[in-house]
């Protein structure tokens, strides 16, 4: 394309021009800890078992979840489902190309997907699920319009549906307001699955940076001998100074 | 042991000029001794760009300019390679903080007059190295190969294939390829590992020189070396740099660690303008991501490229706006010849030169702000106002300065 | 040292003579307090540099991917019948497990005099080999099928007394490179090329049939 105006314009476009769109939802906040060992097992847990069998995480190897306080075996035995050895990139059977035929889309990589995403629009994704029947998968999404994905954690939750009411906007006109309701309890109840859902994207924000925990440990021993240097150099600084009128 | 130690320094002087550079350049280099905060930034800037070559050096060892590999290689370095993370949020705190620095530095000069003679070489050169980094900027986004990497790109080689007559048989040779791809990619890794990290190392060292040949300005804008020692001939407001300045820039370089280690152990995504967000999105050659803005430092250009949205005279409104963009850079090169005050420093000029500095400092905040957000009208607008008001900081600079009522400059610095 | 670099740094006088440090100096002159604080801050600033060196030079070793690609390999040894050598790959290089005989055990002793490290004193081995057969288990022998002159593969020769090598031959590892020569335990006879026995690699039973190469300790 040659003409600066229509790659502009395209670019305004480009939110119609993607596959699925997203509306401006507000978003939970997601409740985040990243030292709770507990909570990361759990949503490890959960993540090989609902997750994994659609979306990798070739960026990610096994027995890197030693951070979260397991052993090789441990991990080998309640993690790895696929024969894999516990040193492996945790790649996904779904090839991508069949991936495609059957969503439309093939399921993203989550490695990094809470550093794209974030974790508030993931909490309220997994959230936001209704049951809708014109979609390919029964399945449609608050956050995520015509999301691809159908809802893995329905058992969980239960079944939400949409419920659009009007409103006066106050300037002559109506909004819509989407409300969702629970029509069919899953096996948990709301705070239940609110926490469950808690765990697995505190373990994708960790899925993220594994490393993000030693960062910080170590930021704050690099800080507190800087501050010392600090006061060395300006000492220096000013004794030398002295010398200068 | 001295006497050993002498015997060979003086092996060494007889053969390479050792001792007679430690003298010019650090140990008799005499500077001006009322140096203030903003005169750390030179020797911070030095210091990114060691951090950068090393940090650089070790990406280098797991980085794989591919585009079936690149975006891989980058989480490899990020997980799998010891300390890889610790080397990577090095490197790209320490690219913004360069233009942080830089820009700071800069402003230095556009204070006190640093490009004043006899100092427009010094400028000049101060120009070519901050050119040099843009293009290390850009060559160097592109290589984890995400969606901001891709489509930034893109945008900015559009620009190229809008050059008239040339624009598309340009751009394909720049890109070794019909679009954006995998043979870009690899050579734009070549220009950003090899040949504009060298190119900028030699003219950091240009630059020293021509600042050691004329001396460094100051706060004051008065040239020390009007004023010697009858006795010495040393400037009598000079103090020898080492080892007055290098123990006042190791207190700097201190400072300056603390800001930059709390970026990277603490926030080394930076609310997602060090690190975009969408980068974190392997590059999609068929889906643009909805919101595309270049890097936070290159943010007021790109606010003036989108700014012109009228054709005007036979040249269509696209390439004014790569006109103006390239232009909001290359007039601070003209600087030494626009300012016609009779004193450098901004502590002696009158109220429209400060008012006018002021004015251009909002603008580049403004015109950094805009670029950000989507062109609304609105917006837009607001970039056509601004855009005017920076470029008229330059271009009436020559009438401004000369009727701006400024102050006598002292004789000795204060 | 100290010395010097003072006097290198501080009373150098330039060739014209101008004035130099000490000039200044005079004024406050190199005291204790100065001393002190550049000890210190030169101190801190060592340690600084060590620190900052580390992630650099630890980044250079292997790294997870290249420690998983190496990692230890399971070999299930019921299958391997007696007298058969089966080859692995462990870290890129062929490693043999043969399954000895007792009629290939017993030509051991035999050559203790023709082979130059008959008690395995060198250490090309972890402990539990540093014995008669080299061996955790008696029959079977773990050990890499590089020959330590210059790494050639050699060839498996269990054949007795054939005609290219001679009527002692009593079965072994022949290297076709440069001809060096190895037993049934990968000790190396004596006047051959090759200065030392065959590497016994670091290996354990997870179980009577399972041999885990690359690994004596059970992995965390």
């Amino acid at each position: 394309m040659r003409n600066l105006k229509s790659i502009v314009f395209v670019f305004c476009l480009a939110p119609l021009v993607a596959f699925a769109s997203e509306s401006a939802v507000t978003l939970d906040t997601a409740p985040i800890k990243p030292r709770d060992m507990a909570s990361l097992q759990r949503g490890a847990q959960t993540f090989v078992n609902y997750c994994l069998s659609c979306h990798s995480a070739d960026f990610m190897r096994y027995n890197r979840l030693r951070d979260l306080g397991l052993t090789e075996s441990q991990i080998s035995e309640n993690l790895i489902f696929t024969g894999q050895k516990v040193g492996e990139l945790m790649t996904v059977a779904m090839p991508k190309k069949e991936a495609k035929q059957w969503f439309g889309v093939a399921p993203p990589d989550l490695s990094v997907i809470a550093r794209s995403r974030g974790p508030d629009w993931l909490y309220t994704y997994l959230r936001k699920f209704y049951r809708d029947d014109s979609t390919a998968t029964g399945w449609n999404n608050l956050v995520f319009d015509k999301a691809a994905m159908p809802h893995v954690l329905y058992e969980l939750q239960g079944e939400q549906i949409l419920d659009v009411k009007s409103e006066d906007d106050g300037h002559g006109g109506t909004h819509e307001i989407k409300e969702l309701t629970l029509a069919k309890p899953g096996s948990l109840s709301k705070t239940e699955y609110d926490a469950y859902v808690a765990d697995l994207v505190n373990f994708l924000v960790y899925l993220g940076e594994p490393a993000a925990n030693k960062r910080v440990q170590i930021g704050i021993i690099v800080m507190l001998f800087l501050f010392l240097m600090l006061v060395l150099t300006y000492a220096l600084k000013k004794e030398y100074w002295k010398d200068v009128h | 042991m001295s006497k050993r130690l002498d015997a060979m320094i003086g092996w060494i002087d007889a053969r390479f000029p050792l001792t007679a550079n430690w003298r010019a350049h650090l140990s008799e280099y005499y500077a001006p001794k009322n140096f203030n905060f903003w005169y750390y930034f030179g020797s911070l800037a030095m210091l990114v760009l060691v951090n950068q070559l090393l940090t650089g050096i070790f990406l280098t060892m797991n980085y794989k300019p591919d585009a079936s590999m690149a975006f891989a290689s980058v989480e490899y370095i990020m997980r799998d390679v010891n300390y890889g993370w610790i080397i990577r949020y090095m490197h790209s705190t320490g690219a913004s903080m360069f233009f942080v620095v830089v820009y700071l530095h800069m402003f230095r000069g556009m204070m006190y007059g640093s490009y004043r003679k006899p100092r427009e070489l010094l400028w000049v050169i101060g120009m070519g190295i901050f050119f040099v980094l843009m293009m290390l900027a850009f060559t160097g986004y592109i290589l984890p190969w995400g969606q901001m990497s891709y489509w930034g790109a893109q945008v900015i080689i559009s620009m190229i294939g809008a050059i008239p007559v040339i624009g598309q048989t340009l751009s394909n040779w720049i890109l070794g390829d019909f679009m954006l791809s995998d043979a870009a990619l690899n050579r734009f890794f070549a220009y950003h590992v090899v040949t504009l990290p060298g190119l900028l190392v030699v003219l950091v060292v240009v630059h020293i020189l021509a600042l050691h040949e004329v001396g460094s300005n100051n706060p004051d804008g008065i040239e020390i070396k009007a004023n010697k020692d009858p006795v010495t001939h040393i400037p009598v407001d000079g103090i020898p740099f080492h080892p007055y300045y290098s123990v006042k820039d190791i207190f700097g370089v201190v400072v300056f660690l603390i800001v930059f280690t709390g970026i990277i152990f603490f926030m080394p995504e930076m609310g997602g303008y060090f690190l975009e967000y969408n980068n974190f999105i392997p590059a999609n050659t068929l889906q643009t991501p909805d919101h595309i803005a270049p890097v936070w430092y290159f943010t007021p250009y790109y606010s003036m490229l989108r700014a012109v949205t009228v054709n005007f005279l036979w040249i269509d409104a696209k390439l004014w706006g790569i006109v103006l963009m390239g232009g909001s850079v290359a007039i601070f090169a003209l600087l030494p010849w626009l300012d016609r005050s009779p004193v450098k420093s901004i502590r002696y000029k009158g109220p429209i030169f400060k008012f006018a500095l002021t004015l251009f400092v909002i603008s580049v905040l403004v015109l950094g702000w805009l670029g950000t957000k989507s062109p609304t009208p609105l917006y837009t607008l607001l970039a056509q106002i601004f855009t005017v008001i920076y470029f008229a900081f330059f271009i009436l600079m020559p009438w401004y300065s000369k009727i701006d009522k400024t102050k006598p400059e002292p004789t000795r610095v204060r | 040292m100290v010395k010097f670099f003072y006097e290198f740094f501080w009373k150098s006088k330039s060739e014209n003579g101008t004035a130099n440090m000490a000039d200044i100096e005079k004024k406050e002159g190199m005291n204790s307090r100065r001393r002190f604080l550049l000890a210190a801050t030169s101190v801190a600033g060592g340690i600084a540099t060590v620190a900052v060196a580390t992630p650099f030079v630890m980044s250079m070793m292997p790294s997870e991917r290249a420690k998983a690609a190496g990692a230890p390999v399971e070999v299930d040894i019921s299958k391997v019948e007696p007298g058969m050598l089966l080859l692995v790959e462990w870290r890129g290089k062929v490693v043999w497990v043969l399954n000895r005989t007792q009629d290939m055990l017993a030509t051991l002793p035999k050559l203790d005099n023709q082979v130059a490290d008959p008690k395995s004193e060198k250490d090309q081995q972890p402990k539990y080999a540093q014995n008669e057969t080299r061996s955790i288990k008696p029959a079977v022998l773990v050990v890499e099928g590089v020959c330590t002159h210059l790494g050639c593969s050699p060839v498996f020769r269990k054949d007795v007394a054939p005609a290219d090598l001679g009527p002692d031959w009593l079965g072994g590892f022949f290297c076709p490179c440069h001809g060096s020569k190895f037993d049934l335990a990968g000790r190396v006879y004596k006047a051959v090329p090759a200065p030392t026995n065959l590497v016994v690699p670091p290996h354990m039973y997870l179980s009577d049939t399972r041999l885990l190469v690359g690994s004596d300790k059970e992995s965390a």
